[in-house]
């Protein structure tokens, strides 16, 4: 047993979600777009871990919580390998793979600064018209925002 | 089209542009009709267009509309910091109709979410002017007795000119072909080409003014602006390439015709306002029909 199964042995879960293959350095952003900075239940999360797949990855686990399909989603702009898995009475019961939706709303801000979304009170909300490239349509200055040029509110 | 908004040119399918310039062109016959006479018009110009904010307030006078509203922020309460979202919920309680114009780009589509009235967009800063374009429309028609199978030039700043932008996504529904005129800095962006090609049109660039003359049916002229380039030696270079004079009309077809969203610099020379290709100052009139074809159809007496 190496010291990354035992350590996940230590900390499993009996009833709540395990978010595997998140990219490393990308915990953060999850942890926040999944709104578990303000979860009252267990978290556990881990940043640059050993990982088969991907040379290095992120792992978070939240007990007691399960995730939606769009709120799963949420998470495809920061971490699009991701997978949820859903655990009861300490069994995996569901697998569930990250999928980048048609439309994104209120987590990430338009890169035009003129855009009414970054001077009023505006939720954002993008039209996602490739998403191999991420390009997003804001769907109020209708300029897109490129993989390179998203940031998150 | 009752009750629609207008915020983007794409809001409208084909057979309502063609409803509209239909309309529009009853008005140019007619213009005094008092349609709209138990209607209040609000013109809300968050920023100052003398142009269209005459053109649309005197649309709503030839229906016998009321128009409230200001002509420019200065003195409103937006001044003291009122948001965008409070001034149009109150200003659709007094309207019928929000006519708007902002300096911030999707401002017009996040006032149609929070008003209860329909918002037509006078311009939201460097994004859409949907009526422009309409009326952009309605004066190619009637140079051309049509909209179909056209040979149209772009001139000038096709980077940023927003009317170009339109009118190509626009004319996109009609098998038009498209030239491009313009110095290498201010080429069409990649998006509106992106828009001709899934449409199975053609467009050909060029940088000679000249090139075009003989083979198209419409010259559509832009200003280029000093501001638009980093190095203003560029702008020295290419300032006087894009001025279109009377001596260069000479074998240009007969139907052919010069549009211009205007206020022009010297894109134009004054020589050609006496030619019978010159069409913009027409076109700018044709401005207050489309308008009131547009009020009308949205006030839903049309
Ligand atoms: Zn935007």
């Amino acid at each position: 047993m190496n010291k990354e199964q035992r350590h996940l042995n230590v900390t499993a879960i009996e009833n709540g979600t395990v978010i595997d293959h998140i990219p490393a350095n990308n915990v953060f952003k999850v942890l926040r777009i999944l709104n578990l900075e303000n979860n009252k239940n267990q978290v556990l999360f881990g940043d640059n871990l050993d990982s088969q797949k991907y040379g290095k990855k992120g792992l978070v686990k939240v007990s007691n919580t399960f995730f939606e399909g769009n709120e799963i989603n949420k998470i495809a702009l920061v971490a699009p390998t991701a997978t949820f898995i859903e655990i009861k009475n300490f069994e995996v019961v569901t697998k569930k793979q990250v999928e980048v939706p048609d439309q994104i709303k209120s987590i990430v801000k338009c890169f035009n600064p003129n855009c009414i979304t970054n001077v009023e009170n505006v939720p954002s909300r993008f039209t996602v018209v490739d998403k191999e490239q991420m390009k997003l349509l804001c769907h109020y200055c209708e300029k897109i925002t490129g993989k390179n040029n998203i940031v998150f509110r | 089209m009752k009750d629609k908004n207008l915020v983007s040119i794409t809001d409208f399918n084909k057979e309502q542009y063609l409803k509209i310039l239909e309309i529009a062109a009853d008005f140019e016959k007619n213009p005094n009709q008092k349609l709209l006479n138990d209607h209040v018009v609000a013109s809300l110009f968050f920023e100052p267009s003398t142009r269209t904010r005459l053109s649309f307030e005197t649309a709503a006078n030839r229906l016998g509309a009321r128009v409230i509203g200001f002509s420019d922020s200065g003195s409103t309460s937006v001044k003291k910091g009122e948001s965008l979202k409070d001034t149009i919920i109150m200003v659709s309680g007094y309207a019928d109709i929000i006519v708007m114009r902002h300096p911030r780009e999707g401002a017009a589509r996040w006032a149609s979410e929070v008003s209860s009235v329909p918002v037509i967009n006078a311009g939201d800063g460097a994004n859409q002017h949907p009526t422009q374009c309409l009326l952009d429309m309605y004066s190619i028609m009637q140079t051309q007795g049509t909209l179909d199978n056209l040979n149209i030039a772009f001139v000038g700043d096709l980077k940023y000119g927003r009317t170009v932008h339109s009118l190509v996504q626009a004319m996109c529904n009609f098998n038009a072909t498209f030239h491009f005129v313009s110095p290498e800095e201010l080429k069409l962006p990649s998006a509106s080409k992106m828009h001709i090609k899934n449409n199975k049109l053609s467009y050909y660039q060029y940088t000679e003014l000249s090139d075009v003359i003989p083979i198209v049916d419409i010259i559509y002229m832009t200003r280029i602006q000093k501001e638009r380039f980093s190095d203003p030696l560029d702008y020295e270079k290419v300032k006087n390439s894009y001025v279109l004079d009377r001596a260069m009309l000479q074998n240009c077809k007969a139907n052919m015709k010069i549009l211009h969203p205007l206020p022009r610099v010297n894109e134009i020379s004054e020589d050609v306002d006496e030619t019978p290709q010159a069409f913009y100052f027409k076109q700018a009139e044709n401005g207050v029909y489309v308008r009131q074809a547009l009020l009308a159809a949205i006030a839903g007496v049309k």
